[in-house]
């Protein structure tokens, strides 16, 4: 039997039943929009939290005080165990690193924001001027800290757009006094909405000279120190220029921890790059569920048809042509049935990306091809069985019934 | 040389634990154009017979030679080459093929044999026209009457020129006067020195054979042939 017959014979055989037709490629298709829309979501999640640490400045590297990983054993440790808290001036020396570009110190806390009778709690960062570029955010309106003494500290603040919409609506901001805790300050910029950067609503925070956010919380530590590097090759010599300025700074201690964008997004990427593996596979049931349902609807196609393949064997087909033409059957139902999974899935993803616009729920392609070609195998497989059965057929007993 | 000779055929079924002897110790010689009615009660190893001839079954023992050829001992691949060309089916039921129209019902033994589209397209044209089924080219086999599907069912099992044609009850799903019909049909087939066997119930059927076989319990009881006068 010719190629183009056999395609054509297969596919009079699905559309004579478009009951049980369209049943299984319905199932091979849920199974494949499941695995396309799933995997969307676990690759969106991913890209989303990239996404958000990308956000948190370039070429980043982070110091945290405190060690958490194990280093080698210092004698020092025995003596003391507590960590040396990271202060402005551990800050200001990393600036002579070389491959150190910009520093800027954090202190972090929460305070009470008022004015005009309006109060809300809000949290306030305390930096220096080269924060705000570090961090990648910008101003809307107004200018960044003052670039002064890091120790000096004006009395100056820098709000959030949430904030600015809350306490002063559509008056002016810029130039106002507000009483953050007990102090007086005044408004000289205000951010640009963003709602995005990790665990800190940028919409809500209050930038403050570091100086005066350590005077206000009655603390001369950081939280971290923001380090940015001259470019991404320098990073790696960066964070070790770093660990090392500080070791000497903190008696040979390694008390602080460095780490660097790169790796928090590796550990990330690999983090939810599992994940959307973990649910592919979960997907993929379904589509081994849905290969089942085709060799079922396989077997009651060659239960229905035994006449029909008796009648061919008596016309003179050989088993071979007799089991292409199921297992084409098969695998058109599947095909089909992977086709309109794939464009559910795709639609269901465009749809996620409508109703979340922040969240790029793209399914990522190696998750498109392993769901369509495992939808093929599968029909394949479970289509041989049938197909087998039906070449097998004793030509007598199959032309008995019809 | 005859067309169909068959030497000590034996066709045994294991039907639990007794064994039937549908075919015993069968010989027969048919010659090319003969017309050959086959008759006898149910039961009587007839169908088997018929199966046997067109190669759906194989026997337990003995010889068939078709054309001279020895066709017990092909393989199954080598079997359906030879029903594919050699041979046509007549079934009582018809066995048409429900979602196909009318013209590829009788294009389908050579969609299989792989005859190219152009080359079909030609003989199926001539057949319904030999057959008077230019109208009902396109019709399902539910849209047709019995007798056009039978008219049908004949069609393709000459479509690829076979030089024997096998009819198992050809009119037994039909009335009289569609019955006599096809009857005719298939008479006009074997005189034009296509090769006849029929398998029927039906006496008066049965007569207008050039030659009787009637059958019991798997055996050939008479041959009209050999019989006396």
């Amino acid at each position: 039997m010719r190629l183009a017959d056999t395609l054509r014979f297969a596919r009079d055989a699905a559309t004579g039943y478009p009951m049980r037709t369209t049943l299984s490629v319905l199932a091979m298709s849920i199974g494949v929009a499941a695995v396309v829309l799933l995997t969307a979501l676990g690759d969106g999640a991913r890209r989303y939290v990239v996404g958000q640490f990308s956000s948190l400045g370039t070429n980043l590297v982070i110091v945290l005080p405190g060690r958490s990983g194990t280093g080698g054993f210092n004698p020092a440790n025995a003596i003391t165990s507590t960590p040396r808290d990271l202060t402005v001036d551990d800050a200001a020396a990393l600036k002579r690193a070389p491959s150190v570009y910009r520093v800027a110190p954090l202190a972090v806390g929460t305070s009470e924001i008022s004015y005009g009778g309006r109060l809300r709690e809000i949290m306030v960062a305390g930096s220096t001027a080269e924060f705000i570029p570090i961090r990648n955010f910008e101003l809307a309106q107004g200018s960044p800290l003052p670039d002064e003494d890091w120790n000096r500290g004006s009395s100056v603040a820098i709000i959030g757009a949430k904030i600015r919409d809350e306490l002063f609506g559509n008056d002016a901001a810029l130039g106002r006094l507000i009483r953050v805790g007990d102090r007086r300050l005044r408004i000289i910029g205000i951010l640009k909405p963003t709602g995005q950067g990790l665990g800190m609503n940028t919409d809500e925070l209050v930038i403050v000279p570091v100086s005066l956010a350590q005077a206000m919380f009655n603390s001369n530590t950081l939280f971290r120190i923001m380090v940015e590097a001259r470019s991404r090759d320098a990073i790696p010599k960066a964070k070790d220029e770093a660990q090392e300025i500080l070791k000497q700074r903190h008696r040979g201690e390694e008390d602080v921890t460095v780490i660097t964008q790169d790796a928090v997004l590796a550990t990330f990427d690999k983090l939810l790059g599992a994940l959307t593996l973990g649910v592919a596979g979960i997907a993929a049931i379904s589509l081994a569920v849905a290969g089942i349902l085709v060799m079922n609807v396989m077997l009651v196609a060659v239960t229905q048809r035994t006449g029909e393949i008796g009648l061919l064997k008596a016309l003179g087909a050989p088993a071979r042509t007799i089991r292409l033409a199921f297992l084409t059957e098969a695998a058109m139902l599947s095909s089909v049935g992977a086709l309109v999974g794939y464009l559910l899935g795709q639609a269901g993803a465009f749809v996620l990306r409508q109703l979340f616009p922040v969240f790029p729920a793209y399914p990522p392609d190696w998750a498109v091809i392993a769901g369509l070609g495992t939808a093929l195998g599968t029909g394949l497989l479970f289509g041989v069985m049938p197909a087998r059965r039906a070449a097998q057929l004793d030509p007598v007993q199959a032309l008995m019934k019809h | 040389m005859a067309l169909i000779e068959l030497t000590g055929i034996e066709r045994r079924f294991l039907l639990g634990d007794t064994t039937v002897h549908a075919l015993a110790n069968l010989d027969l010689q048919i010659e090319p154009g003969e017309y050959v009615a086959v008759m006898g009660p149910s039961g009587s190893g007839k169908s088997t017979l018929l199966n046997l001839l067109g190669l759906l079954d194989r026997p337990n023992d003995g010889i068939y030679r078709l054309e001279g050829r020895d066709v017990t001992t092909l393989s199954p691949d080598e079997q359906a080459k030879v029903r594919s060309q050699r041979i046509g089916f007549v079934f009582q039921s018809f066995h048409l093929v429900p979602r196909l129209t009318a013209a590829e019902n009788i294009a389908l033994p050579m969609m299989l044999a792989g005859i190219a589209p152009a080359e079909r397209q030609r003989r199926v044209v001539q057949a319904l026209a030999d057959f008077g089924l230019q109208q009902r080219a396109d019709h399902k086999p539910d849209q047709l009457s019995g007798g056009q599907r039978q008219r049908v069912a004949i069609a393709r099992a000459t479509i690829m020129q076979p030089p024997l044609i096998l009819a198992d009850e050809p009119t037994g799903n039909l009335d009289r006067h569609t019955g006599d019909e096809v009857i005719r049909l298939l008479e006009e087939l074997n005189g034009r020195g296509v090769t006849l066997v029929i398998v029927t119930h039906d006496q008066s059927l049965g007569a207008r054979a050039g030659r009787q076989l009637v059958m019991e319990d798997g055996r050939l009881k008479f041959d009209s042939r050999h019989a006396p006068g």
